[in-house]
């Protein structure tokens, strides 16, 4: 009898948390985003944190997408080899970085380098007063912290996957002409021939997307931190974690509104 | 004590799931005066002061500013409201993403819309009130001692002259010179603004250069309120051995039953 009950208080302990949570997480996105749009907007604020999220991201997002190119041109050559396609590795590497890993893999490098980051400032912020102190000196916390962040991410990030882009096909040019010997003008032409509008759009909607959900994650988990040290840690943890699954599940969303027919 | 006081508390009680922390707080502060509330750890003291601000929702009660009733105000009301109070946190919580004067400036610049030259002005002029050059206001919060800190957040507290101010723990962590400059600077800046003053505290050196009236809270409750010259023969056991610092008497610390 315990066994049994046991087992339905476990499913039931974690239907109650999951619905917690997202309760919670609607409940300060609401705010959230309507204060995007509402004046006062502090926009040294918003450049600042474009700056700290876009500008200092483009070292390690560049350098993954110059070798995801590489890769992708490797591979796919040796694989192609086996059914004489070796010649559709330009329009594999171009379609695959401005579709898919282009913006999945600048979003998983900025939420680990920025999502952290947000949540760690807002959970210090938090658990040392200065939240309580922003609401005290009439400042809304959701205004002066949380709205520049999410602007700010939404932004920041379809220019800086746009960038990414071109870093990667030139990671494929680079293998494809100097390794492979195929012929760079040849290359160039096949990459500029099959790209569609669609593919870097679709791209770069979800650029914005993923910078919004690592905005949000950070902020969210710093906003909410309890607890000194340990708990900021634990906020910092959990925004990484869950703006990476929520970056993979609503990839795979937008890929289905985007391309499915 | 003219009229209606600044600030009344009827029966205010907050929970933090099964702990109840107040229990029913009944407070009056007097405009113009300088209360302080005393109390152990964990007896509620910044709960009552976060429940005022607004920071904290209480569950139950009644919070008056001025006789209007504030216990539920939300959005703008809230704004207006926090606009005339004043606060200074226990760990100072200056903002480290900013320079001291920014700091100091925060309200008028943010809060309430004041050009940046003019905030600069009126940042500089309240950080020599508290003692510190114009210099000072180049540094980040974190070059500064924590004695340093606490004027910087004391500066930022009386920044825009609220008619309320709000002391938590002003003294902690500070050695007793430094403690003492403090109280001195507090005594001075409420004066100075003529502004109505609510601090807690557990240090009693503290109490007795600031306060005008104190109120000991123990179990979510007011237990007892009187003027400060009255503090040593209360007749009032609890109050006794708070402000002797004992060990042994009615109040027990809970440091066996976990």
């Amino acid at each position: 009898m315990s066994l049994i009950t046991f087992f339905f208080a476990s499913i039931g302990r974690g239907v109650i948390a999951f619905a917690t949570a997202t309760g919670r997480l609607s409940l300060f996105t609401g705010p959230a985003v309507s204060r995007c749009f509402t004046p006062p907007f502090f926009v040294r604020v918003v450049v600042r944190q474009m700056v700290e999220i876009g500008y200092y991201s483009l070292p390690v997002v560049g350098l993954t997408a110059l070798f995801t190119g590489m890769v992708l041109a490797l591979q796919s050559y040796t694989g192609f080899a086996r059914f004489n396609a070796e010649g559709a590795i330009a329009n594999v590497v171009v379609l695959s970085m401005t579709r898919e890993l282009g913006p999945v893999l600048a979003g998983l490098m900025v939420a680990g380098r920025v999502g952290a980051a947000m949540a760690a400032e807002l959970g210090t912020m938090r658990v040392t007063e200065q939240i309580d102190a922003l609401t005290t000196l009439s400042t809304n916390p959701f205004k002066y912290l949380i709205a520049p962040r999410l602007t700010a991410g939404v932004l920041v990030m379809p220019p800086l996957v746009l960038i990414d882009d071109v870093i990667g096909v030139m990671g494929g040019w680079i293998i494809a002409v100097y390794k492979l010997g195929f012929s760079s003008g040849v290359y160039l032409q096949n990459t500029v021939n099959f790209i569609q509008f669609n593919d870097v759009f679709s791209g770069l909607v979800k650029a914005a997307v993923f910078g919004f959900i690592i905005a949000l994650m950070g902020c969210y988990q710093g906003f909410h931190s309890r607890g000194g040290a340990r708990g900021v840690g634990q906020a910092t943890t959990h925004a990484v974690v869950s703006a990476s699954i929520l970056i993979l599940v609503s990839d795979y969303v937008l890929t289905e509104l985007f391309f499915a027919k | 004590m003219s009229a209606a006081p600044k600030i009344r508390l009827r029966g205010v009680q907050k929970s933090f799931g099964a702990k109840r922390v107040l229990q029913g707080i009944d407070l009056d502060v007097p405009s113009g005066e300088s209360v302080v509330v005393i109390g152990g750890s964990g007896s509620g003291k910044s709960v009552t002061i976060k429940c005022i601000l607004g920071l904290i929702r209480a569950d139950a009660g009644r919070i008056e500013v001025d006789g209007e009733d504030v216990t539920h105000a939300r959005g703008t009301r809230r704004d207006a409201l926090l606009r005339r109070f004043g606060m200074l946190f226990q760990g100072s919580a200056l903002f480290d993403s900013l320079s001291v004067w920014q700091n100091v400036a925060f309200g008028l610049i943010q809060g309430r819309g004041m050009g940046r030259d003019e905030a600069r002005d009126i940042a500089i002029r309240k950080l020599a009130a508290v003692g510190l050059g114009p210099d000072v206001g180049e540094l980040s919060p974190a070059e500064l001692s924590g004695g340093m800190q606490k004027r910087v957040a004391l500066a930022r507290a009386i920044a825009a002259d609220p008619e309320i101010i709000f002391f938590d723990e002003p003294t902690t962590g500070l050695d007793p010179i430094m403690a003492d400059v403090i109280n001195e600077l507090i005594k001075t800046c409420v004066h100075d603004l003529g502004a109505t003053a609510l601090s807690i505290t557990h240090d009693m050196a503290s109490v007795r250069k600031i306060a005008d009236r104190v109120a000991m809270i123990y179990d979510g409750r007011i237990i007892w309120t009187g003027a400060a010259s009255e503090i040593d023969a209360t007749g009032n056991p609890y109050v006794d051995q708070f402000v002797n610092g004992r060990a042994e008497g009615p109040i027990q610390m809970q440091i066996r039953n976990i």
